[in-house]
């Protein structure tokens, strides 16, 4: 990981936004105190959810958020990725294509004939994919949205010049530390939790609800470490043990990070049984 | 020879007689039949003593070759309180009675409440607080709670908590570090002491804090964050008159007696409750409550109903061979039979009352002069836990339940000179997918003619 010029300079930020609803950059937004801590390590060169003021590159950090869903996105990411040291994915659409993947299993023309009266105005491309899949990525930070405590904790090891700490542990951990009963055991709710990336601090549990995963699959994901989550297990778990059908089962893993490898493996598993 | 109050203790050759005769006796009352490992307290030298209770109505030839004075000091639990006569009794309608002198003496009072489904410790002034007439059902994967329409205060075995978060906290703030010109201070972040009275745990938490205290406080390095959380505990037990499905404590020797390692220890008996103290601190809080003495009859029946607990336990794990069967278990195929079911999401080590991994984490500030250091549960089964110098050691599920299963059940034998596992089922039940380690256990005790596949791919690879 290349450090970033901190020393000499305020190293310079690039926030680019993607195929996406901005929740991410929010995130940036939300962390209020902390921001202005952020403006002062950082020169936040060109941040347009912020900004009118747009500085050109090259930068040391970008901060993507989106999926690729377009031949202009296509073309643009290559462009920012040559003009930026650092390049770290922010959220479900840029790290694994985001809901809007489901289109890859789906026919995009057919839902722009029932959505647009002029249809024709409509480029996009048949997919929805993750930056990776484009161009080189230095970290992927998971969540829909992502979790505003990682994203500074990821700003400020890259600043320190060193490998960001997230933990790539299950969500039951946050569970169980944060003292909340287990949905899955005491409701018989369908929870992704056992499989999903830590980093939310189990808020859909923390609710009473089953967590549908929006952190993405535990270690194994696209860029992880080690290997994937045994979402086999589980899925047979909630078909024979909760009584799911199987396309429930199906659209359980084929959510908001559908497309990650692990889960997309698992829906489509499904997929031929039902 | 005096005679034990509504007790007898015999020797192992007069078992055979007694348990007949027992069983006699409790079939008439409706009770559970005894067996052997219910009922056994102590070995004194070669002898197996077992206490009967109801022993006053079993026919005289099986009576006790031993007198109270030999017994008393050598037994524990239920058995050796009757016998001393040191129980008293408190009705239920008196129990606030203990909440309101606890709280008197300063104490924070905490006891299970039903929330979300299960029960969870959470603070409460009152015994209403208590899960009142409350059910828990528990089998693999899953628990269920029933409201009973009954008075029972202490109807709910147990939810995911044992006793483990109140010592061994889920996250404890341990150095505050600041940088400053010459290197960096680091400043002590002790969590606060205070007096904390815990009421309901259960035999098999009080062996689980049990192996938490000797972790933590015992041998050279003790641990002061734990001893400071732990110094403030007042443990008010709960003997089982009631078995889960998914309990096998009588087949770990943990309980469902208290034994030792309360404050003061309960067994609810209908509308009553025996009282006995098990520390300084219980004794004189049973002395300010004053409470008159338990009948004979009364106790009787508390410790015929704990003992039938004992016996009603459908799972048990068989200890015999341990923990060599399970070193020689290795390359068992089972490995990768329960490898294919385990999701590796750490559930039964945070449940466990024993399990005490813990990682440290490191929070430094974005200007970085200061960073808060915290320890925070961790376990075996996580991607980062076998991650060693550049190497994962434990890169697969297959690596990481065999050596949760291998340290709880054998090496930790080893180690610590006692089994890791208490018998309190709790890994069963809040497994997501229900692997159920007794089960997993008996396979892998049984010899198989095939090979895992680790040990094939190895010889395979000509390693």
């Amino acid at each position: 990981m290349p450090k970033c010029d901190a020393e000499k300079n305020q190293p310079k930020l690039g926030v680019f936004k993607f195929t996406s609803c901005d929740g991410c950059q929010l995130s940036l937004l939300n962390l209020e105190d902390d921001l202005l801590a952020l403006g002062q390590a950082l020169d936040i060169a060109y941040f347009p959810e912020a900004s009118s003021k747009m500085n050109p590159g090259p930068y040391d950090l970008a901060l993507v958020e989106g999926a690729i869903t377009t031949e202009e996105d296509a073309h643009r990411i290559r462009s920012v990725r040559e003009q930026t040291k650092v390049l770290v994915t922010i959220g479900a659409c840029a790290t694994s294509g985001g809901i809007q993947a489901l289109r890859n299993w789906a026919d995009v023309d057919s839902f722009k004939q029932v959505v647009y009266p002029s249809p024709h105005y409509i480029h996009s491309l048949k997919t929805s994919t993750p930056i990776s899949e484009h161009v080189h990525v230095d970290f992927e930070l998971w969540g829909c949205p992502i979790d505003k405590g990682q994203l500074l904790r990821v700003i400020t090891d890259l600043l320190a010049g060193v490998q960001p700490q997230v933990p790539v542990e299950s969500v039951c951990l946050e569970c169980k530390r944060r003292g909340n009963v287990c949905v899955m055991v005491a409701k018989g709710l369908a929870c992704l939790g056992p499989v999903t990336r830590a980093g939310c601090g189990a808020i859909c549990p923390s609710m009473g609800r089953d967590c549908y995963g929006c952190f993405g699959p535990t270690e194994g994901a696209r860029k992880g470490p080690g290997f994937p989550p045994n979402t086999t297990s589980l899925a047979n778990y909630f078909h024979s043990g909760l009584q799911l059908i199987p396309v429930d089962v199906l659209r359980r893993f084929r959510g908001i990070n559908g497309y990650a490898s692990s889960f997309k493996q698992e829906s489509e598993r499904w997929d031929k049984k039902t | 020879m005096k005679e034990m109050k509504g007790f007898v203790a015999l020797r192992d050759s007069g078992l055979g007689e007694a348990v007949a005769s027992f069983n006699s006796l409790a079939s008439q009352r409706g009770v559970c039949r005894a067996g052997f490992s219910l009922m056994t307290y102590e070995r004194i030298g070669e002898d197996l003593i077992v206490c009967l209770p109801g022993g006053s109505h079993l026919a005289p030839s099986v009576r006790s070759p031993y007198d109270v004075e030999t017994l008393v000091p050598r037994m524990r639990g239920i058995g050796a309180m009757a016998a001393a006569g040191e129980i008293g009794v408190l009705s239920r309608s008196d129990v606030q009675r203990i909440f309101d002198t606890l709280s008197s003496k300063g104490y924070r009072i905490v006891g299970p409440t039903v929330r979300d489904g299960s029960v969870m410790w959470e603070t409460i002034q009152a015994v209403s607080g208590l899960p009142i007439g409350w059910r828990d059902h528990q089998e693999p994967g899953r628990y269920r709670l029933e409201q009973s329409g009954s008075k029972d205060l202490f109807g709910v075995v147990h939810g995911p908590q044992s006793l483990k978060p109140f010592a061994f906290t889920p996250r404890e703030p341990l150095v505050q570090i600041e940088r400053s010109k010459d290197g960096f201070t680091a400043r002590p972040t002790p969590p606060r002491q205070e007096k904390v009275a815990i009421i309901g745990a259960r035999a098999c938490d009080l062996a689980g804090l049990a192996i938490q205290d000797q972790i933590f406080l015992q041998g050279e390095y003790q641990d002061t964050y734990y001893a400071t959380r732990r110094e403030g505990l007042f443990i008010i037990a709960v003997n089982c008159t009631r078995a889960l499905q998914t309990c096998f404590c009588a087949s770990m020797d943990t309980g469902p007696c208290a034994k030792n390692g309360f404050d003061l220890a309960l067994t609810e008996v209908d509308d009553q409750l025996l009282v006995q103290a098990g520390s300084e601190a219980g004794s004189d809080l049973l002395s300010v409550l004053s409470l008159s003495p338990a009948s004979q009859e009364l106790t009787r029946e508390g410790a015929l109903r704990v003992d039938a607990c004992a016996q009603s336990q459908v799972r048990r794990l068989d200890r015999t061979r341990l923990p060599q069967a399970l070193y020689d278990a290795h390359e068992h195929p089972r490995w990768d039979d329960v490898a294919a079911r385990c999701l590796a999401c750490a559930n039964c080590t945070m449940v466990c009352p024993t399990c005490f991994c813990h990682k440290v984490e490191e929070t430094p500030d974005l200007t970085r002069q200061n960073s808060a250091h915290a320890r925070l549960w961790d376990s075996c089964f996580t991607q980062a836990h076998g991650y060693i110098h550049g190497k994962n050691i434990r890169p697969t599920i297959k690596d990481r339940y065999r050596m949760w299963l291998t340290h709880k059940l054998a090496s930790w034998i080893d180690q610590f000179g006692t089994s890791g596992c208490v018998g309190c089922g709790r890994c069963i039940t809040w497994c997501p997918v229900g692997i159920d380690l007794t089960e997993e256990l008996s396979v892998l005790l049984k010899p198989s003619e095939q090979r895992s596949t680790s040990s094939r791919q190895q010889e395979a690879s000509g390693r």
